[in-house]
């Protein structure tokens, strides 16, 4: 391939959806911190938080038990009645059947990631039989990642078609296509990036910032990037995608940030689980932490909480 | 030649950082004549908080330092508040004191400091034992360190009282919060920047200023300090036993009214340091 392909097939990309003012970007999410949250709205923003959750353990140490603890921390996260459950639990495919027998019936969602998570570095019809592996042994929801050699090598319609059958692949199953912003490099790149998902996705389907496995996670800024991407795409298809930033996202008060930018973004529509999630694993800790804070009025120790995943 | 002068804005320190106070507030500071001399950081619940994390972080660190390598830190502190010595005297004295009684003060303190660095190494063999039992079982009791301690400094001797309750505390592996005399603060701001020139990581004491009446039901209540060793009034008593007994808290409480005197020999001593460490007794089994 010629040298010059890859920026000239995102240039032209970026010609039709338009391109990110990084700097708009930058000085516009450093407002979000700003903001005063109010001790009411504080308490219902923990508390959506908190039901936003994919509780996640990616590890290569994960076993059927610390699969079932997290599983029965994801029905109840705390033994305070007022504090609701998660949204789904994330974890590895061959983890999926134990998830599955551990939630039940219950609507907390089995989330896999699946197709060689993280590196996608696997043939295309090796990553095609994970995703289907792990619907059969039950998983409600499918992580993606992008094949980002292809996408940075200007391939956009091979990664493209390799969305479109995955999310084919999924049926009813819910697709979150993970963009590995990261990797990506620019701005620019993860606009580009989103449309490619967003295209060929179902209304339902989520956008995700990153596995969490590299070192530059879900940001402020990167947020931003995706659901202006998403506003956009909404505005001119109806089409409505979720989004899900992952790792990075410790506590409390940067979720209260992110779900911020999600109501002056996308606006109320989009403060549902149903539209946005939070990746994490320290993450409902904090907000289980915050909450007591705000119902005794002391501040909690750390230790009075249950011990979490070490990844993100 | 005239310059503009060049005056020091205080900042407390937290976390091994020189740091506002999160809300942004300060309360100013006059002299003994009534001069404006600086605005003092108004620190609040939520850099409460915030130091408490802080020495949350600083705590395994310290408490697994060598005994003798605390000790060696001590001591450095001991010669770094030694060398400005003159200039702690001067901050003292805005609070208006005598010069012989604000050197003696500053004196005081640094032979209180290596007071407590001679400690270091040596508390664990008078309050640890080897206890007899009439088993086949070494029995052995040891002290810890109980983790993040709160400070609450009396109004008087603004250094004193201050460098009195904190050293036996960290003494002892501790980490420390540390709320300043309300009326004459700036003592513990330069005591800050020594701290941060004397080999202690950062966050293994935290200083701030500020209003009691808004800080100490905070002391009182939060959950992650777990102990509390105060100078306090009656009302401020109540208010901290009663928070202390909902978060399960030790304290060690001096009564403001009683007028310690800080200088006396008997204000140090190997019970400061254990009041505030764990007990733990183990039980070896030995052969026949």
């Amino acid at each position: 391939m010629p040298a010059g392909t890859p920026q000239k097939a995102l240039s032209r990309l970026l010609g039709e959806i338009g391109s990110v003012d990084a700097v708009g970007v930058e000085e516009r999410v450093a407002k979000y911190a700003a903001r005063s949250i109010k001790t009411a709205s504080k308490v219902q923003g923990l508390k959506l938080a908190v039901s936003m959750v994919d509780l996640t353990t990616l590890e290569g140490k994960d076993t059927e038990e610390k699969v079932a603890s997290l599983c029965r921390k994801a029905l109840r996260p705390s033994d305070d009645p007022e504090v609701p459950q998660v949204a789904a639990v994330c974890i590895y495919p061959s983890m999926v059947r134990y998830a599955r027998k551990h939630l039940g019936r219950s609507p907390v969602r089995v989330a896999s990631v699946a197709t060689a998570f993280p590196s996608g570095q696997t043939p295309f019809r090796t990553r095609l039989a994970e995703v289907k592996a792990a619907l059969a042994d039950g998983a409600d929801e499918i992580d993606m990642v992008i094949n980002r050699g292809a996408f940075l090598a200007g391939e956009f319609g091979r990664a493209q078609d390799e969305i479109a059958a995955v999310a084919e692949a999924c049926g009813r199953a819910t697709l979150k296509v993970i963009l590995e912003v990261s990797e990506l490099e620019t701005y620019d790149a993860i606009r580009a990036a989103s449309f490619l998902a967003m295209r060929v996705v179902r209304p339902g389907d989520f956008i995700k910032t990153s596995t969490g496995k590299t070192s530059l996670n879900a940001t402020l800024g990167n947020n931003q990037v995706m659901i202006e991407a998403i506003r956009d795409f909404y505005l001119s298809t109806g089409v409505a995608v979720g989004m899900k930033p992952a790792g990075g996202i410790r506590s409390a008060k940067q979720a209260l940030q992110f779900l911020v930018a999600v109501k002056e973004t996308l606006g109320d529509a989009w403060l549902t689980n149903r539209r946005y999630r939070f990746g994490a694993s320290s993450l409902l800790n904090d907000l289980i932490r915050q909450l007591q804070k705000q119902k005794t009025g002391a501040y909690q120790a750390p230790y009075y909480f249950s011990e979490n995943s070490d990844s993100y | 030649m005239s310059r503009l002068p060049i005056t020091k804005t205080p900042k407390v320190y937290v976390g091994g950082a020189f740091i506002r106070s999160e809300s942004g507030r300060t309360f100013p500071l006059n002299d003994a004549k009534g001069h404006f001399f600086a605005n003092i950081p108004q620190c609040t619940r939520k850099d409460l908080r915030n130091a408490v994390e802080a020495a949350a972080k600083a705590g395994p660190g310290w408490a697994k330092r060598t005994p003798y390598n605390r000790g060696q830190i001590l001591y450095r502190l001991g010669e770094m508040l030694e060398a400005r010595a003159p200039e702690m005297a001067e901050a003292i004295a805005l609070g208006g004191g005598k010069p012989a009684d604000t050197a003696l003060e500053v004196s005081c303190a640094v032979d209180r400091l290596i007071h407590y660095a001679g400690w270091a190494d040596k508390f664990e063999q008078v309050l640890g034992s080897v206890n007899p039992v009439a088993a086949p079982y070494f029995n052995f009791t040891v002290t810890e360190p109980m983790g993040i301690v709160g400070v609450i400094a009396p109004a008087e001797a603004p250094l004193l009282g201050l460098v009195s309750l904190v050293a036996p505390a960290i003494t002892g592996g501790n980490t420390v919060v540390a709320l300043a005399s309300e009326p004459q603060p700036y003592p513990a701001i330069l005591l800050g920047e020594m701290l941060a020139t004397s080999d202690l990581p950062g966050g293994v004491v935290n200083l701030l200023t500020g209003l009691r009446r808004e800080l100490v039901p905070t002391f009182a209540t939060h959950a992650h300090l777990r102990g509390l060793s105060a100078v306090a009034g009656p009302e401020e008593r109540k208010a901290i036993a009663l928070g202390a007994a909902e978060s399960v808290k030790r304290t060690h409480l001096i009564k403001a009214e009683d007028k310690r005197d800080w200088l006396s020999g008997s204000a140090q001593s190997l019970y400061e340091i254990r009041a505030f460490l764990e007990f733990k007794t183990t039980w070896h089994p030995i052969g026949s």
